[in-house]
């Protein structure tokens, strides 16, 4: 696999999903959370919303490193050899709405149903800086690709 | 459940399908009153039903997938297929789907001798035949045997050959499926094929017949009688009588080839009121399918049996390398009859043209003279080559062919047990990485010794080590790396000792207890077996055993026939760089070059990047995009971590003690670094390949099949090699002095 090959395989996959669970630490405590994501072309940024009010806002304004996991695996034993999972790890912070209205028309096009939820004033959108993806295929083959 | 398995009369026109197309056909003969052998028909449901309440399907799912069909090269696929045929093999047929089919098949074939043959949904469509794709198996007695030989047959829905041609069959794990018949076996005076049309002139039909079975027809093993008769008037065209020399008879273990005897030597296997009789069968089988058959027969007490009749079809794919691969399974027979021609005609053969060309004084030759004797050693290393593909590979087999009795019988764990029991070290490549290491050894005993040569030193004439050095030298110093002549003499003698030098830094390997281990399993193996197979069990391991050894060995004999095949080339070179030579030489050699050159980069290799560690473009390249672990076949069991080195046929001899050996392939002239490496990574994928072989030998971890390997792992990077599971960890470059420091670390 060549490196254009893996970036083209990562953003199809991160064009493609829906879901992402994000891991958040705070204070020595880990928390796993589903989040519906945006990622850009270029694959340097990731983002997603969330309320305020949660847990993982609230781990990630304490400690912003975090990691994320997309995959395309559908529950069934060909997930196995078939799936991909990808793992971005980065820095995660609140980005203002009004700054960045094509990041909301780009989310709300790719989650129409979310757009009460993201226009919410108790809402917030975050934006993930990703330094490295690590892109698993066939169960156990891993590819590293670094963006910083 | 009760409708899946069925008495062959009994399976109508309506359900055929389900039972797949052997099936189909023999009860479409059957109820248009041909004489068919008495049958049991095992639905294809029923594969479906075993594989999916087993979480077999789940298993081969994981195992087909391990990379991309694409990567996969036939020995991989091979390898796939043995591990596939294992799972079945291990895999029990829950209670009540076996009590469902000996409830069928026990009260019609209690103690009668059966074929258990394939039935496949795909096997003998119009469009294609894809005969001899699946498993048959003869002369199988009593329900338990049969029961184990129906998941043999299953397990071939997924043999090597299968899927080869895995896009044709419409092979899916999901949804293929596989029927079976159980039938019984009617052993024949005489047996052959009929082809109701000749596929050259549409106003002919040809039969074919041998003397006993068919299987020897079948299989290549047994040339068979040929006519050409007229369909309109069934009178016979011609009759192309053979030298008559053996029959395959039913033996305790399937099938064996006899000699024939003196009356039957002399007598066509069809009487001449036969081939009527013969040829009415094959019109009636066209008449009842529609169009022309090839109908598989046997004739018993002068009554013909119809054993097969399928449409005839055009061979396809004719430049598809798919059809050599076909030609590389073998009968147990026919690699006897191919072992004695490698061991009396094919290596003395060899070894004869070697010793007249380096008989041969080449500087006292003119130059027109040396432009010939070019041409003419290139064909004699054309005419080997072709040899060493047409026979030589395909006696490989015989390790195979070993390995699938061996696993059918004790039923190992890890698949390549068998490898275990096959090297008896007296391959060439393995005496000399005994003469190295007994040079070694002397070495690490003796610290005044490895400084002196450390330094440049010669040791005294006479002294242990230089009679040990000479006598390698004399017996391995012609046998160049791959592609590349070393000099024999005092070049090979200093490249030897720095090669020694690094072995003396690797731990001893342990012989004794190989060859314990290799005792033990033997006696496993042949006490497994009842008395009167026990000839056969030794008979077949030794030609496993043999089969081992050339698998190494003609490359060697080979590749020294390439290096005379060469030399009058060097001659020339160095007439060239001395001042003129005649043009026609200087433009022979030139074209050589050139022609080299190509051939260099169109073949199976993959450049490696062997510099890469000296390259800051790759490196910047890298800190963006590397492999963080890669997955091949586990080849060798072991776990180690130690400093890559991607290596060459030209950047062999820099190899370092502890080190992990990183290539596209190791060829069987390379494999005197092995026992200096930690762990061995290798591109070329399977397990029976000279990498793999020669790691299983020492006990190194070994990963073969890493798509890329000489590419993604560059000299220099610590890698972690776990031969257990298939996988490589790259931990990132290491530094020289660090891994010095380290010196490799291995663990077992």
């Amino acid at each position: 696999m060549k490196e254009r090959e893996l970036r083209a395989h990562v953003l199809d996959l991160l064009k493609n999903q829906n879901l992402a669970v994000l891991s958040t630490d705070r204070g020595g405590h880990p928390y796993a959370s589903l989040v519906g994501f945006l990622a850009d072309d270029d694959l340097k940024f990731i983002y997603f919303v969330t309320t305020r009010a949660t847990r993982k806002f609230d781990a990630l304004t304490s400690n912003p490193r975090v990691a994320m996991l997309i995959d395309n695996r559908s529950n069934t034993y060909g997930d196995f050899r078939e799936a991909m999972a990808v793992t971005a790890l980065g820095e995660a912070g609140e980005i203002e709405k009004a700054k960045h209205q094509d990041i909301v028309k780009a989310y709300v096009e790719k989650h129409p149903h979310l757009s009460d939820f993201i226009s919410s004033p108790t809402s917030a959108l975050v934006r993930i800086e990703v330094e490295t993806y690590y892109a698993v295929t066939r169960f156990q083959q891993v590819m590293e690709l670094h963006l910083k | 459940m009760k409708e899946r398995v069925k008495p062959l009369y009994k399976v109508t026109a309506g359900e055929r399908d389900r039972f797949g197309g052997k099936c189909s056909a023999l009860a479409g003969l059957a109820e248009k009153g041909f004489r068919v052998p008495d049958g049991v028909c095992i639905d294809s449901a029923l594969y479906r039903d075993f594989v999916t309440k087993t979480g077999l399907v789940r298993r081969i799912h994981f195992e087909l997938n391990r990379k991309r069909f694409e990567d996969m090269r036939w020995e991989e696929i091979w390898d796939a297929a043995l591990r596939i045929r294992n799972l079945f093999v291990s895999t029990d047929i829950p209670g009540p789907m076996r009590d469902h089919i000996a409830s069928v098949v026990e009260p019609v074939f209690s103690e009668t001798p059966v074929a258990v043959r394939s039935s496949a949904g795909m096997e003998d469509s119009a469009e294609m035949s894809f005969a001899g794709l699946h498993e048959s198996y003869v002369n199988i007695i009593g329900i338990s045997s049969i029961l184990d030989h129906i998941k043999l047959v299953w397990a071939s829905l997924w043999s090597d050959r299968a899927l080869l041609y895995r896009q044709e069959l419409g092979l899916d794990v999901e949804a293929s499926s596989m029927g079976v018949v159980v039938q019984e076996l009617v052993a024949g005076d005489a047996s052959g094929v009929v082809f109701s049309r000749d596929p050259d002139d549409a106003a002919r039909a040809v039969i074919e017949a041998v003397h006993g079975l068919n299987q020897a027809l079948v299989d290549g093993t047994v040339e068979p009688d040929r006519w050409l008769v007229d369909r309109e008037s069934a009178k016979v065209l011609s009759h192309h009588a053979v030298d008559r020399k053996m029959k395959m008879t039913a033996a305790p273990d399937g099938v064996r080839l006899v000699d024939l005897d003196e009356r039957a030597r002399g007598v066509p296997p069809l009487r001449e009121e036969d081939i009527p009789k013969i040829l009415e069968a094959a019109l009636k089988a066209e008449r009842v399918f529609g169009r022309p058959q090839d109908v598989e027969w046997t004739i018993k007490k002068g009554e013909i049996y119809v054993l097969q009749s399928r449409p005839i079809t055009v061979a396809t794919d004719g430049d598809d390398k798919r059809t050599w691969y076909l030609t590389l399974t073998r009968s147990f027979e026919n690699l006897k009859a191919l072992r004695e021609r490698i061991e009396n005609e094919i290596i003395p053969g060899m070894e004869a043209d070697t010793a007249a060309l380096a008989a041969i004084d080449l500087t006292g030759l003119s130059d027109e003279a040396l432009t010939e004797e070019i041409r003419r050693r290139d064909q004699i290393y054309e005419k080997w080559k072709k040899v060493y593909w047409d026979e030589c590979i395909p006696f490989a087999h015989g390790m195979r062919l070993f390995g699938q009795v061996y696993n059918d019988i004790i039923r190992p764990q890890d698949p390549y047990q068998f490898m275990d029991l096959l090297s008896t070290g007296s391959t060439i490549g393995l005496m000399r990485n005994y003469l190295l290491g007994m040079m070694a050894s002397v070495v690490r005993e003796d610290a005044s010794l490895a400084a002196d040569l450390e330094a440049g030193r010669v040791p005294e004439k006479g002294s242990r080590f230089q009679v040990l050095l000479e006598d390698y030298v004399k017996r391995f110093g012609d046998l160049p790396p791959a592609g590349k002549t070393v000099k024999a003499g005092a070049d090979a003698a200093e490249r030897t000792v720095g090669l020694v030098l690094e072995l003396a830094k690797r731990p001893p390997t342990g012989d004794t207890e190989r060859q314990s281990r290799r005792e033990m399993l033997e006696r496993d193996f042949l006490g497994a077996f009842p008395e009167e197979r026990k000839q056969f069990a030794a008979d077949l391991l030794d030609l496993a055993r043999a089969s081992y050894r050339w698998r190494d060995d003609d490359n060697i004999y080979l590749a020294r026939i390439d290096a005379e095949a060469r030399r009058p080339e060097e001659t020339a070179q160095a007439r060239m760089k001395r001042g003129m030579v005649a043009q026609a030489l200087e433009v022979e050699v030139l074209e050589r070059s050139k022609v080299r050159e190509a051939l260099a980069r169109s073949g199976d290799r993959q450049p490696s990047d062997r510099s890469q560690a000296a390259s800051p473009g790759k490196e910047e390249s890298r800190k963006r995009f590397r492999a963080r672990q890669l997955t091949g076949q586990p080849a060798g069991p072991g776990i180690a971590t130690g400093r890559a080195r991607v290596i060459g046929a030209d950047n062999l001899f820099d190899f370092k003690a502890g080190e992990v050996l990183v290539c596209d392939a190791i060829e069987p002239e390379m494999t005197f670094i092995v026992p200096l490496a930690a762990g061995i990574v290798e591109r070329r994928g399977g397990m029976l390949i000279h990498g793999a072989i020669i790691a299983r030998e020492y006990g190194i971890p070994c990963v073969t099949g890493v798509p890329d390997a000489a590419r993604l792992i560059i000299t220099g990077d610590r890698v972690t090699v776990d031969g257990y599971l298939g996988i490589v960890v790259l931990e990132g470059v290491t530094s020289t002095d660090a891994v010095a420091r380290e010196g490799g670390k291995r663990y077992e």
